[in-house]
């Protein structure tokens, strides 16, 4: 019986993820819907490494701008697929999440919170200037004809929310087994104390590299919708530290270490981001800021541990 | 052959403080060695080495024949060395099932096989009725045996216990020495820190003394106490009086 309820909950909530297009018709909600699903999964990809297993991260934007970049140079030069080029990009995002962390694993404490910070700037300088990649300007995709196959659509925002969407419950997914496999209580124990995770014969520091790796990869592949998405990236917009505090807000406001904590977190924040800008954004004056600021600390007070604990068994203290 | 550890003069050094002095020794299979000493002697020092938490700067560590004084922790838990905390190491926000699942994974890698053994070895530690309750939850003592049930989890061969009964009343020491027996039953060999000297005189093959760094004595239990030496380094030259009471109060 009480096993029941989750699935249920579940296939309510995909069922809304399928339906969502038919109630919101006009591009901006549907836009908001496909930033939602795109934040949740580079959430849900900072929630392995940062939530799980406890190593904070504030370099992930790195990795969205390696996978944008990746796919979007291959377009441009090459004329290689997009999805290729998608592939590439998850391939050079694990490599530089092993040189990133293989040296700063070796390091307990906050060495490896400082040092992701040092390589998303470095990362985001490089491409500033690096006139191949368009420098500071960017790159602009070329207009496809629009397929699946392109991994293009001018006509209507529906194909890449429904696409957005898959990439959502293949990092769902990814994160879910994850936590019932051994990897998962690895993750956890490690977080909780990594002294007593290496005197049980866990070799900490490979199994931060898998949880990073693993992280870097699901924000890659955001990275390449994103560069498809919008047909016009720069490093501005796909690697900015701004983006990756974003991330682990977003994690942070909806339960860290949570398999859904990223899903609500994405479906507070991203609209509240979004109508503030869009509202608030004009006057030019950062009230978009100041009110989601306030709202973050609202949050961070009343509910330290993140907002999913509220629909959770332990918060209703029925254990 | 039945020498599961040789340590052969180790010395350790924290800066200008020799924290270990050239011990020697060695733990036959099977055994139950009770490692005593003032504080500040230098035993959870000794465990750390041995464990390979620190690499020791002279000296060699044998374990079943292979030299792991440069080793890693978790190289030597592979090996079959186990360990529990001074202080308490317990994975916190996890359940009393989870801990003890994070030690039977080494041996089991699939959950399934990992979650069965940590339910036996709940059983035998008492955690049956409290498997679902987060580790913080637990009292000192219980965390103390809930560390012991975790590196009992990965099969040691050999167990290094720090102080596990330390702070516990009359009758949880009797559990505890108790448990140690049936852990010896087990095949395991256990190495036990403890100030609590009716606890571990009573259990241990052989006893062996450190003070200020080095090893003072070493013997049977009986013979460790009457040690002059030994006396000297818990009372000091002029409490002989206290000699009488002090053997009294273990016997
Ligand atoms: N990491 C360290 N850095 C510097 N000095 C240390 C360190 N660990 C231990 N020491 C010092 O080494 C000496 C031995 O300490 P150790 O913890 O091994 O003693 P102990 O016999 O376990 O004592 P207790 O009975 O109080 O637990 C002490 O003087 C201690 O201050
Ligand atoms: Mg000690």
């Amino acid at each position: 019986m009480k096993n029941k309820l989750p699935v249920i909950a579940f296939l309510l909530f995909f069922c809304c993820l399928i339906f969502f297009p038919l109630v919101f018709k006009t591009p901006f909600p549907r836009h908001v819907l496909i930033m939602v699903f795109l934040y949740a999964t580079m959430g849900i990809g900072w929630n392995i490494i940062g939530g799980y297993a406890g190593q904070v991260s504030f370099g992930n934007a790195a990795f969205f701008g390696v996978g944008a970049y990746s796919s979007a140079i291959l377009l441009v030069h090459f004329g290689i697929s997009p999805w290729v080029g998608m592939l590439v990009g998850v391939l050079l995002s694990a490599l530089l999440a092993v040189i990133v962390g293989y040296p700063c694993f070796r390091l307990q404490g906050h060495y490896f919170a400082i040092a992701t910070i040092a390589v998303g700037e470095i990362v985001m300088v490089a491409f500033l200037n690096w006139n191949f990649a368009g420098a500071a300007v960017g790159i602009y995709l070329p207009i496809l004809e629009q397929s699946l196959k392109n991994f293009e659509f001018h006509t209507s925002k529906l194909p890449y929310y429904y696409i957005i969407v898959c990439i959502f419950l293949f990092a769902l997914a990814v994160c879910y087994f994850m936590e019932k496999s051994r990897w998962g209580y690895y993750f956890r124990a490690i977080k909780n104390d990594p002294d007593g995770a290496c005197s049980l014969g866990i070799n900490i520091r490979k199994y931060k590299l898998y949880a990073f790796i693993l992280s870097a990869v699901i924000t890659s592949i955001c990275g390449t919708f994103y560069a498809q998405y919008i047909l016009y990236i720069h490093p501005s917009s796909t690697m900015d530290l701004m983006m990756s505090i974003q991330i682990c807000i977003i994690v942070l406001i909806g339960g860290l270490g949570k398999l859904f904590g990223p899903v609500l977190g994405a479906i507070i924040f991203v609209p509240l981001t979004e109508l503030t800008r869009v509202y608030l954004g004009s006057q030019g004056q950062g009230m978009d800021f100041i009110i989601y600021a306030l709202i973050i600390m609202v949050i961070a007070i009343m509910r330290p541990q993140g907002l999913w604990g509220v629909f959770s068994r332990e918060a209703r203290g029925t254990r | 052959m039945n020498e599961l550890l040789i340590v052969q003069n180790i010395t350790k050094r924290f800066g200008g403080l020799q924290a270990n002095n050239n011990i020697s020794f060695v733990v036959n299979k099977g055994e139950i060695i009770g490692l005593i000493g003032p504080n500040g002697a230098g035993k959870t020092t000794l465990f750390n080495c041995i464990a390979c938490f620190y690499n020791v700067d002279e000296g060699k560590i044998f374990f079943k024949g292979s030299d792991i004084s440069q080793s890693t922790p978790q190289r030597n838990c592979q090996l079959g060395i186990g360990r529990t905390f001074q202080i308490v190491r317990v994975f916190k926000d996890m359940t009393v099932l989870e801990n003890i699942m994070i030690g039977a994974f080494l041996r089991n890698k699939h959950p399934r096989d990992a979650k069965r053994k940590a339910m036996d070895i709940a059983a035998i530690f008492g955690f049956a009725h409290k498997l679902q309750l987060k580790a913080s939850s637990l009292t000192i003592a219980e965390q103390k045996r809930l560390e012991v049930a975790r590196a009992v989890a990965t099969d040691p061969e050999l167990l290094l216990l720090d102080e596990t009964m330390a702070g516990l009343n009359v009758q949880e020491v009797k559990e505890s020495v108790e448990l140690v027996l049936k852990l010896k039953e087990r095949g395991i060999t256990l190495i036990l820190v403890e100030h609590v000297m009716e606890g571990i005189m009573s259990i241990a093959d052989r006893v062996i003394v450190l003070d200020d760094g080095e090893k003072i004595a070493e013997g049977s239990p009986r013979d460790v106490i009457n040690n002059d030496k030994v006396i000297q380094a818990y009372f000091g030259d002029k409490y002989h009086a206290k000699r009488r009471e002090f053997t009294t109060s273990i016997q």
